[in-house]
């Protein structure tokens, strides 16, 4: 008889090994896919995990893993937030939309004057657009107790039909020779989120995500509002009484992170992406819900967490090319990957008791 | 300054490791931006990518990433290609255009060809497209001939000058073999999604449509034709040919294969140019599905005779007169319309009914 | 313009066999949710159960062969996710995430050698003269067996839920698992039997799609098809005979958006389909005044030592 016992705390070792025991459980089980695939499982994972971080281009996928990780790690570290709290704010995707079609229509529609007071006013656009559009469900949550996570989940396709019409209308490139998709800010330097150091990956993106992870952290670690937020999560009714306002609360961290998911659909559509078009949102709003939970909710976990699924995607991607691995493969590898680190997480809070059941 | 100059040794930087990756072997990458079982744009294009490996055997690797996101993700997959060697480059979807550009500037020695764009800002980037639109042209003949309800159904994707250009030519050709012939138009805002064209489809067939045109990738609408009974279909992208002979009486087909095997051997012989090409039935880049018997033999005779004027260049689908929607003029009798016109065409030309959406 | 074109008659049929695979799939996320439990990975079990579906369909050319192995494979998936969320305790909204990508991955994989082939067709089913009476006739007696099965599936669970002990056994789990627990009910098990069941039900609805709707089998056909099912459950307001109503009318908007084009009627695409949505949303407003809509315990992790 296999019994689950909770421990009474987390356990420090485990919380480090179960990680390393869910990437190996992937690498073997990953391995064994590729190998029915007809493709060498060593040579595959070294793909993927390898050659991104150490390999002959390492220079050039480095700063990619920057590009790709920043939003992730922007976005989770805001939803975190509310996660903490038990707030569900699971339509970061529609919010990072919304964040974009502000920030890139304020930019747009200063087009083509050059002034250093463009960028800043696109920021506050999209760190608006991303704020207001998490407001929905947030004062639907205080005024009415309306259910968040299906009203921010039925945002995002709000916000998906709002940024196709946008892109075929009011933010449609009048050069475009009727073409769907805005112009490119990439070349409106005034507008342009480029990076601070050729070549390092390095955009404010980046720069407001490091920002966000200290912040988040501080918060956690030494203020009273961190305090509020983590045992409202772990006792609501014994935060009540300890004088925490739930409503406040709900707007505080709802607000956040819709306006962290704003600053990285803006960043992303004024730097990597350059432009608003129909297929703009690539799922990082998505994404980033599971970076959160695979970084345990911890501003430095999530770090790490975004950065390993940058490096999947990358890798990914570098396998199909040199591998010929096809990318449901590289899919299935992902969900296989976070499966094991979802259910090995067990192993930091219980531990498990072999032996005949005692009496409890 | 500084930046600039550091951009440049990023580049020199760039440039000395794909020289030193340089082999025997040409080696071509293919960015896809769909699954290669899609059945429709993507597996096209993939079918392309396998006729340069089967022309060329030994002589040329070739490589893919499928479902590539536009923006930084397909940027990053370019330069990762051009980085691991590639010699050149197809790029496969319109929103790859600047991406494109902007890793060509980064790696002149290597050559990009982008799918379906106009931006060609550097000498190392061709831009290639097909005249779908001659396709069209036969489909309208055939559909204007076949229809008895005087109805036909059109399922159009997104309102872009690729897709107005295929109404406008097919109306065309409708409307002069049967002046009574009415279009109705639905944009489902997809280029795939099964379920959605297969909606559309029925929805027009209730409305009355006896010919269904698509311009979206799945044979959704094929099957919602076939359990009506008496609805004619064209299969797009690909032939369709399961549906044949009937509903499917025709189809348009993507055939990349004889441009990419033209071009990979371009750069075999080092002849390879910066170039515009957009090709149609002539060069073969469009296909014309086999035309069943379920298409009268007078019908698929005329049909035939247009393909091969078409082919050989001595009628073009946009010949006036033609007036735009609102009545004003826009070709003269026997003026043909121009490439600038065509390419970034956004408006219906006279006859047929409602907006283009905005 | 030319409203007469659209007959309303043959609208209410074509939304009736356009609203099955959500309603399926919803009728299944249903029973999950009254248990307490939160499967946002609806999507990637529906297509998993389209493939193998569709595969078993080819392979056997027997529709009801494909159906049965499609809530096989449905139920299959959801099996996984049973195990994160209950045996190990994993996060349900991630865990769910997950899932949707493992599940479209894997069905891509599965069906690589099924690209452009047709499926055997299912009939509709004959109801002889019943099918001429006019109006009702071709509203109600002209579909195949799959969408009245589903019609079946509603009345049945409504049934279950309401009158069977097995009904209120899983509702009590739903609404606090700690005191269903201390009643001495299985917990996990009855969560493990209804995330199986709404597995089952999503892969007959992705099937749907790929054996009578479309009937094709390409890479990522759901489309988006399983989160339109997570929104009608709470536009339901967990009610069964709701999420027929709801079905009903998310599949009605999309129709009618469709046939107004058709009749030459200049709307606002984009609009129209996020109303959907929104309608949703207000619903979801009106109902919280009712607090006790929602399941206690959804989307709460249980454990028995708590």
């Amino acid at each position: 008889m296999i019994r689950l016992e909770k421990r009474p705390q987390p356990s420090r070792a485990f919380s480090y090994a179960t990680p390393l025991l869910a990437v190996l459980a992937t690498f073997f089980f990953g391995g064994l896919l590729f190998a029915a695939l007809g493709k060498d499982p060593i040579a595959s994972i070294l793909t993927i995990f390898w050659e991104p971080l150490f390999g002959e281009f390492s220079f050039f996928y480095r700063p990619q893993l920057l590009i790709k990780g920043a939003p992730l790690v922007l976005i989770a570290i805001g939803l975190s937030l509310g996660f903490k709290a038990g707030i569900w704010n699971i339509g970061a995707e529609g919010q990072y939309i919304m964040g974009a079609l502000f920030g890139a229509g304020v930019g747009l529609a200063f087009y083509p004057t050059e002034s250093m007071f463009i960028f800043p006013a696109m920021v506050l656009a999209g760190a608006f657009g991303g704020w207001i559009w998490a407001m929905i469900p947030a004062v639907l949550k205080v005024k009415f107790g309306t259910n968040e996570i299906l009203v921010s989940l039925m945002l995002v396709y709000v916000a998906e039909q709002f940024l196709a019409s946008m892109s075929l209308g009011l933010l449609k490139n009048p050069e475009g020779f009727g073409f769907p998709g805005s112009r490119n800010l990439q070349q409106y330097p005034s507008a342009h989120n480029a990076e601070l150091i050729t070549g390092s990956g390095m955009h404010w993106g980046v720069v407001m995500a490091l920002i966000a992870v200290i912040f988040a952290y501080v918060l956690f670690e030494r203020h009273r509002l961190g305090f509020a937020i983590r045992v409202t999560g772990e006792a609501p009714r014994a935060a009540k009484f300890s004088g925490v306002n739930p409503s406040r609360l709900v707007l505080f961290c709802l607000g956040t992170s819709g306006m962290l998911a704003g600053l990285a659909g803006l960043f992303e559509a004024a730097g990597p992406a350059g432009q608003i078009t129909i297929d703009f949102n690539v799922g990082y709003g998505f994404t980033a819900i599971i970076v959160a939970f695979l970084g345990r909710l911890h501003p430095v976990g999530i770090v790490l967490a975004g950065l390993l699924m940058a490096l999947t995607y990358i890798g990914g991607d570098i396998a199909q090319s040199q591998l010929g691995l096809p990318a449901a493969a590289i899919q299935v590898f992902q969900g296989m990957l976070l499966f094991f680190l979802l259910a090995f997480d067990l192993f930091t809070n219980y531990r498990l008791r072999f032996g005949r059941t005692e009496t409890a | 300054m500084k930046l600039t100059t550091l951009f440049a040794s990023a580049a020199v930087a760039l440039g000395l490791a794909t020289t030193a990756m340089a082999e025997d072997k040409t080696k071509v990458g293919f960015v896809f931006v769909g699954p290669i079982g899609d059945g429709g744009w993507t597996y096209e294009h993939n079918k392309g990518r396998e006729a340069v490996e089967a022309e060329f055997g030994d002589k040329v690797e070739t490589v893919y990433v499928e479902n590539v996101a536009e923006g930084p993700d397909a940027e990053r997959v370019m330069t990762q290609m051009a980085l691991d060697g590639a010699d050149l480059i197809f790029t496969t979807s319109f929103g790859y255009m600047d991406a494109t550009n902007n890793v060509a500037a980064k790696f002149p020695k290597v050559k990009f060809e982008h799918a379906t764009g106009y931006k060609r800002l550097h000498p190392n980037v061709s831009t290639y497209s097909a005249r779908f639109y001659e396709g069209r042209a036969i489909q309208g003949h055939i559909a204007g001939n076949m229809t008895k309800s005087n109805i036909i159904g059109y399922i159009a994707s997104f309102p872009i000058p690729e897709v107005i250009r295929g109404i406008n030519s097919a109306y065309i050709h409708a409307a002069k073999v049967n002046p009574d012939v009415e279009f109705k138009i639905i944009w489902v805002y997809t280029w795939f999604d099964p379920a959605k064209e297969a909606d559309a489809a029925k929805a027009l067939i209730e409305q009355g449509a006896d010919v269904v045109l698509q311009h979206t990738d799945s044979t959704a609408p094929q099957a919602a034709a076939q359990e009506a009974g008496n609805v004619v279909t064209f299969g797009q992208a690909s032939d369709m040919g399961q549906y044949a002979p009937f509903p499917r009486v025709s189809s348009i087909i993507d055939d990349w294969a004889p441009y990419y095997i033209a071009r990979t051997r371009a750069v075999m012989d080092g002849t390879w140019e910066s170039m515009d090409t957009w090709d149609g039935i002539g060069p073969g880049m469009v296909g014309i599905g086999e035309i069943s018997d379920a298409v009268p033999a007078e019908v698929k005779e005329e049909a035939l005779a247009m393909k091969a004027a078409l082919a050989d260049g001595s009628y073009h689908a946009f010949t006036g007169p033609l007036n735009k929607q609102d009545g004003s003029a826009w070709l003269a009798e026997g003026e043909t319309a121009d490439d600038g016109t065509l390419a970034g065409m956004n408006f219906y030309v006279e006859g047929i009914t409602g907006e283009i959406p905005q | 313009m030319d409203l007469s074109a659209i007959n309303p008659i043959l609208l209410v049929a074509a939304l009736m066999s356009a609203a099955t695979p959500i309603l399926l799939a919803a009728t299944g996320e249903l029973v999950v949710e009254r248990a307490g439990v939160l499967n946002l990975g609806v999507e990637g079990m529906m297509i998993i159960g389209a493939i193998c579906g569709f595969a078993i369909a080819v392979e056997t050319n027997s529709p009801v062969f494909g159906f049965l192995a499609a809530a096989a494979g449905g139920a299959l998936l959801s099996l996984l996710f049973a195990f994160l969320t209950q045996i190990t305790l994993a996060n349900q909204v991630a865990s769910g995430l997950a899932l949707t990508l493992f599940g479209l991955g894997l069905s891509a994989l599965l069906g690589q050698s099924y690209v452009g082939i047709k499926p055997p067709r299912m009939g509709d089913i004959n109801f002889g003269p019943l099918a001429d009476i006019p109006v009702v006739g071709p509203i109600l007696f002209s579909h195949d067996p799959v969408l009245y099965l589903g019609i079946a599936l509603v009345a049945l669970v409504w049934g279950i839920l309401k009158f069977s002990r097995i009904g209120l056994v899983l509702r009590a789990v739903g609404e606090n698992h700690d005191a269903a627990h201390a009643l001495g009910y299985k917990v996990v098990r009855i969560r493990t039997m209804a995330i199986m069941f709404g597995g089952a039900l999503a892969g007959l609805g992705g099937a749907y799609i790929s054996l009578i709707r479309v009937p094709q089998w390409t890479e990522g056909m759901t489309a988006g098809v399983g989160w339109i099912a997570l929104a009608l459950v709470v536009f339901a307001s967990w009610k069964p005979w709701r999420v027929l109503l709801g079905a009903y009318l998310f599949g009605g908007i999309t129709q009618l958006q469709l046939n107004l084009q058709g009749a030459g009627v200049a709307i606002p695409v984009e609009y129209l389909a996020m109303s959907p949505y929104v309608i949703t949303i207000i619903v979801l407003v009106i109902l919280s005044a009712d607090k006790s809509a929602a399941p206690g315990s959804l989307g709460r992790t249980f454990h028995a030592s708590h």
